[in-house]
């Protein structure tokens, strides 16, 4: 009994800031998680190679600030500076991750399905494009690990009690929200929108009435593309350093928090990131850090037990028996 | 004989395996005897003149090449009965891989807090039994879901396991277990036959292995188990209107599956003598899974090349240099470029399982109607 007050007292004691670094986490995942969830939502496809996607966009960044000459230790002067580097990298990385997913969709997935493979030769052929991603990337940076330069040294906002918020914290959950609310007024509002939302619910049908399949295809790749893009910068900025297996086990919990929140779903991936970004701080808080990555499989196999269409159910414009 | 005519067309393009099948069972059966013996040869490839010095070059040392092939096929098969056969997609096999090692060390490492020092051969029950239930304690909750995210609740299991192994005291992570305990027997001069040094007793003991797993599947794979497992996998829909208890058989594949990996865990802890957390990757499970798709899913001979070439070419890559870099150091590039480029050009894999390559036809006809 000992033992676990003890536990308990520790997870109350960091209670307030392990909700904040949970938050923050949780913004991360929940931009990675739409990619699966856009892509899931169309193609009923596990992305594996989205975890790539989302490295080669760090990669993009942080090779487009070495070329200006930054690494980690230099110091850059002036706001103006900030957030031109910071949005020279942004371009650089959405570039390279939108590219990246576009062309594995291009080469992998549709001779694919111009064959009607089952669902099993989609998977495994995404694990392949996976690792030939991230071993390409290992090869070409000698698998070092690459740094960026800190464009916002961290220090807290607001501080209640023992709960803090720093300013890296709060932009990464802005921007989450924000790209989720253009994201959702996309597909929700605009032409080619209605276009994704119509190859999601039935892609035989969408294509009768005159909507480009494989162009929405594409579309989505480039979209989830987008997300990781912006993702990887949020992920520089947060934790600093990149390597080329780093995004693995990101990929998979981005995964677990599109089902979380019920993938297919734009809304739920958001849910579903903030929710494990807690959920995973929470846990490790309670266990031990060591457990940190143990607890989000646990979460998602419980998830899948309890509820397997997620927290908000799948959907993306669609209701598929 | 009641297959399609697609299948009969095949026979006539493969004179090999035509000239196979149409041979009365005796000499079948003399036929594969023939081949399990050349498999004991294996050791002694070297001697072979003009073919010997092309297969072991010299980065390569024969007998642990040899060994480490005997575990990979061992694995392939035993994925084989869930990828192949029963269709379901398991991400995280060297979850049950790492189950039965590390049974196996815990039992009989002096470095284990159980300080139990079993010998060799009464942890193997163990260790195949508690993989065995492993796979029905994942199995059970989880097949009832569909085919994708088994496949990532599969891959969270063998994280789940890597994570346990790598970071509590009982498991011992990285420091691993060591000095774990051979089989017995001893040469008429009263040295060991199994021992750190001579992997080559270790691969015979690995082939004798492979060839009780492969007539272990053979029959299952013919039997109403079998029957079920093929009607699972072309359509679980139709298979469950049918009769077919599905989560049952499914549960079997697991199951059988579990036990095979777990069997491969129990050969790998014994040659090197140690085993820590490090072998766990998951990188491992996708390796092995490559193999299977790449020799053909669902075809034993298949599996078992499949087995023997993820094993053997990155051993043949060492000391070979491309782009003034090992080789080496390409060979997981290599392994995805080739799930793709075979998922694309020959999904149904190098040895094709007959059924299997049919069913895939008739989904590209599907699409073109």
């Amino acid at each position: 009994m000992h033992y676990l007050s003890e536990h308990f007292s520790s997870l109350f004691r960091d209670f307030g800031q392990l909700t904040t670094t949970g938050l923050a986490q949780g913004a991360i995942y929940a931009l990675f998680a739409l990619g699966y969830t856009l892509v899931y939502g169309v193609l009923r496809l596990i992305n594996f190679a989205h975890s790539e996607v989302f490295i080669v966009g760090t990669f993009g960044a942080v090779l487009t600030w070495s070329a200006f000459g930054l690494d980690q230790n230099s110091h850059i002067d002036g706001v103006g500076f900030v957030v031109l580097y910071l949005l020279v990298g942004l371009l650089a990385a959405v570039i390279a991750s939108g590219g990246t997913a576009v062309v594995v969709e291009l080469t992998a997935y549709r001779p694919l399905r111009r064959k009607n493979a089952p669902p099993l030769v989609f998977l495994i052929t995404a694990i392949g494009a996976s690792t030939v991603l991230s071993e390409l990337v290992g090869v070409l940076t000698d698998r070092s690990v690459r740094s960026s330069p800190i464009f916002v040294q961290p220090h807290d906002l607001i501080r209640i009690g023992n709960m803090s918020l720093t300013n890296v914290q709060l932009i990464l959950i802005v921007t989450a929200l924000v790209m989720m609310v253009a994201l959702d007024l996309f597909i929700n509002r605009t032409r080619l929108g209605r276009g994704v939302r119509a190859v999601a619910q039935n892609p035989d049908s969408a294509a009768l009435m005159g909507v480009n399949k494989n162009r929405v295809i594409s579309l989505i790749f480039l979209l989830g593309g987008l997300m990781a893009g912006v993702a990887a910068v949020m992920y520089m900025m947060k934790i600093g350093t990149t390597r080329y297996d780093a995004g693995f086990y990101l990929g998979i919990k981005a995964f677990t928090a599109a089902v979380l929140g019920g993938i297919g779903n734009l809304r739920g991936a958001l849910l579903g990131g903030l929710i494990l970004g807690l959920v995973e701080n929470y846990g490790s808080g309670f266990f031990g850090t060591q457990w940190h990555d143990a607890v989000a499989f646990v979460a998602l196999v419980l998830i899948l037990l309890f509820r397997p269409t997620g927290l908000l159910g799948e959907s993306l414009g669609r209701a598929r028996a | 004989m009641s297959e399609t005519t697609g299948a009969t067309k095949r026979e006539l393009r493969n004179p090999l395996r035509g000239w196979y099948a149409n041979l009365p069972r005796p000499a079948r059966w003399a036929v594969l005897a023939v081949v399990a013996a050349l498999a004991y040869l294996l050791p002694y490839v070297g001697q072979v003149p003009v073919v010997g010095p092309q297969i072991i070059t010299a980065g390569i040392d024969w007998p642990t090449a040899l060994f480490n092939m005997s575990y990979y096929v061992l694995l392939a098969l035993g994925l084989n009965v869930v990828v192949g056969f029963a269709g379901l997609l398991d991400l995280g096999y060297v979850g049950f891989f790492a189950v039965g090692a590390l049974t196996v060390a815990v039992l009989t490492s002096p470095d284990s807090q159980l300080g139990t020092k079993w010998s060799w051969l009464a942890a193997v029950p163990v260790a195949i039994a508690l993989s065995l239930i492993s796979g029905l304690v994942l199995g059970w909750p989880t097949l009832r879901l569909r085919g994708d995210y088994l496949a990532i609740v599969t891959l969270g299991f063998a994280e789940i396991i890597r994570v346990a192994a790598d970071s509590t005291e009982f498991l011992r992570g990285d420091r691993g277990f060591s000095k774990l305990p051979h089989p017995p027997g001893t040469y008429a001069d009263g040295k060991p036959i199994f021992a750190i040094m001579d992997a080559t007793p270790y691969f015979w003991l690995g082939v004798t292995l492979i060839i009780l797993v492969v007539i272990g599947a053979r029959n299952l794979e013919r039997s109403r188990v079998g029957r079920s497992w093929l009607a699972i996998r072309e359509d679980e829909e139709a298979a469950e209107v049918m009769g077919v208890r599905t989560i049952k058989f499914k549960l079997w594949a697991f199951a059988i599956g579990a036990s095979i990996g777990g069997f491969g865990g129990v050969l790998f802890a014994g040659q090197p003598g140690f085993v820590n957390s490090s072998s766990f990757q998951l990188l491992f499970s996708i390796l092995v899974l490559a193999g299977v798709v790449m020799g053909g899913s669902g075809n034993i001979p298949g599996a078992i090349l499949g087995g023997v070439l993820i094993s053997y070419i990155p051993d043949r890559l060492r000391n070979v240099e491309v782009f003034g870099k090992d080789a080496f150091e390409y060979r997981f590039l290599f392994f995805g470029l080739l799930i793709i480029l075979i998922m694309i050009f020959r999904p149904q894999g190098l040895i094709p399982s007959r059924r299997r390559a049919a069913e895939l036809k008739d989904r590209a006809k599907e699409v073109q109607a």
